[in-house]
């Protein structure tokens, strides 16, 4: 069996971006994407998601580095300043590499 | 005397103040508020069936323009109360657009007082949920294009076509539409085997959804404190003159008591689920939280506790 490594991006953010952000990842070039929905709090405060307009979701995306850090560096500049954002990269390793 | 099914919002309110881990599932909100809005527009449609719809043209025309307005109104009142440009025009927005279930309550509460209303009143609460939504994007593109001096105003602007998808087809419009037109196209008899799901159970569903929303506005209340007494004037102040905007109306276009009332508060009314969603989209440097805090802390418990009794007052005295 053979592992290939690819990057696993992870963005948590607010519910109402869900639709922006899945057309900004594939225009970017990612294959595929998970949408989640969560909660939690961050250093904006409690997001409970305790009606519609509270709701968190955390996005990921399997795909290849400079693919990961074009989507990441796009998000922070467009969303950043307005809205709860939380990025981050995990390394991972996957079989089938051609699906991501 | 308060109706029945406010005490289950106090309930909810009390529930999260205590710091109970009473919680509703999150699928059994999801339904409960398709059924409201479902039930809503089914009653309506019914009486619908009975009469010219061509006849409610002018009232519908009312209706949409009382929303556009309200946010313009509103907008340098807000202002004056300090507030920056666009968390005034985002908060006035959310007046502009209504409450559903500020709407039900009344309906709940005349039906109590045996007072009868246009029952086509759920076509006044679909066509009042976007023009405010529209007006207050509009409001925070001029405030942030007069700040910057004649710039770009907002930054990557607005995608309207987008915007406006989601408000109609959204899940609150879509549904109440479609449940008046189905009540509209059965009628009477072709309801009839369904009634027993939508009509009769109806105010035991909402008292349930109450309960639940006593618990994200008892949420809200610890952040009154957060915003000081500007967001307490608006919360409490803006509702009772909104009303006598859109009880004038109502007393203009002929409506009965009842339907005097319900224009009352449709107007006094704040959206706390479409218009919240649509601001952070179209509107992203509004504060979020301010709007949410006095549409759903304050504005929400003012009038379905006070604001209703005052406004059917003033129908009575009006129509």
């Amino acid at each position: 069996m053979t592992k290939h490594p690819k990057t696993l991006l992870t963005i948590v953010t607010e519910a109402v971006l869900e639709k922006a952000l899945v057309r900004d990842v594939r225009e970017r070039g990612a294959q595929g994407w998970i949408v989640s929905e969560v909660h939690g709090a961050g250093r904006e405060g409690v997001r409970e998601g305790a009606w519609e307009a509270d709701r968190t979701i955390e996005l990921k995306v399997i795909c290849d580095a400079p693919v990961a850090d074009a989507i990441g560096e796009y998000v922070l500049a467009t969303y950043a300043s307005n809205y709860s954002v939380a990025i981050w990269f995990s390394e991972v390793a996957v079989l089938r590499p051609e699906r991501y | 005397m308060i109706d029945v099914v406010v005490f289950f919002f106090l309930l909810g309110v009390l529930a999260r103040l205590v710091k109970s881990d009473l919680r509703l599932p999150e699928a059994l909100y999801e339904t409960l508020s398709i059924y409201l809005l479902l039930a809503i527009g089914l009653k309506g449609g019914i009486e619908l069936s009975k009469q010219p719809v061509a006849a409610l043209a002018p009232q519908v025309l009312a209706c949409v323009a009382l929303g556009f307005v309200i946010p313009f109104v509103l907008y340098p009142v807000l202002r004056v109360l300090k507030l920056a440009g666009v968390d005034a025009a985002a908060l006035a927005a959310h007046y502009g657009s209504v409450s559903v279930v500020t709407f039900a309550v009344a309906t709940a509460a005349l039906a109590r007082e045996g007072i009868a209303h246009e029952s086509h009143a759920a076509l006044w609460v679909a066509v009042m949920e976007a023009p405010g939504l529209v007006a207050g994007i509009l409001l925070a593109r001029w405030s942030t294009r007069s700040a910057q001096g004649g710039g770009a105003g907002l930054r990557g602007g607005v995608r309207w076509g987008e915007l406006l998808h989601d408000v109609l087809f959204g899940k609150s419009v879509l549904l109440l539409l479609g449940g008046l037109a189905i009540g509209a196209l059965a009628g009477e008899v072709g309801t009839a085997p369904i009634r027993a799901v939508f009509i009769d159970p109806f105010k035991g569903v909402l008292a349930l959804f109450l309960l639940e929303l006593g618990l994200v506005a008892g949420a809200r209340l610890a952040e009154v404190r957060r915003f000081g007494a500007a967001v307490l004037v608006v919360g409490v102040g803006v509702p009772p003159l909104l009303a006598l905007a859109g009880a004038f109306t109502g007393a203009a276009l002929g409506l009965s008591v009842g339907g005097v009332a319900l224009l009352a508060t449709l107007a006094a009314s704040a959206s706390y689920i479409a218009a919240p969603t649509a601001m952070r989209i179209a509107v992203p440097q509004a504060n979020a939280a301010l709007s949410i805090t006095a549409a759903l802390g304050i504005t929400f418990p003012f009038n379905i506790v006070i604001g209703i009794p005052l406004y059917i007052e003033l129908a009575r005295r009006l129509a």
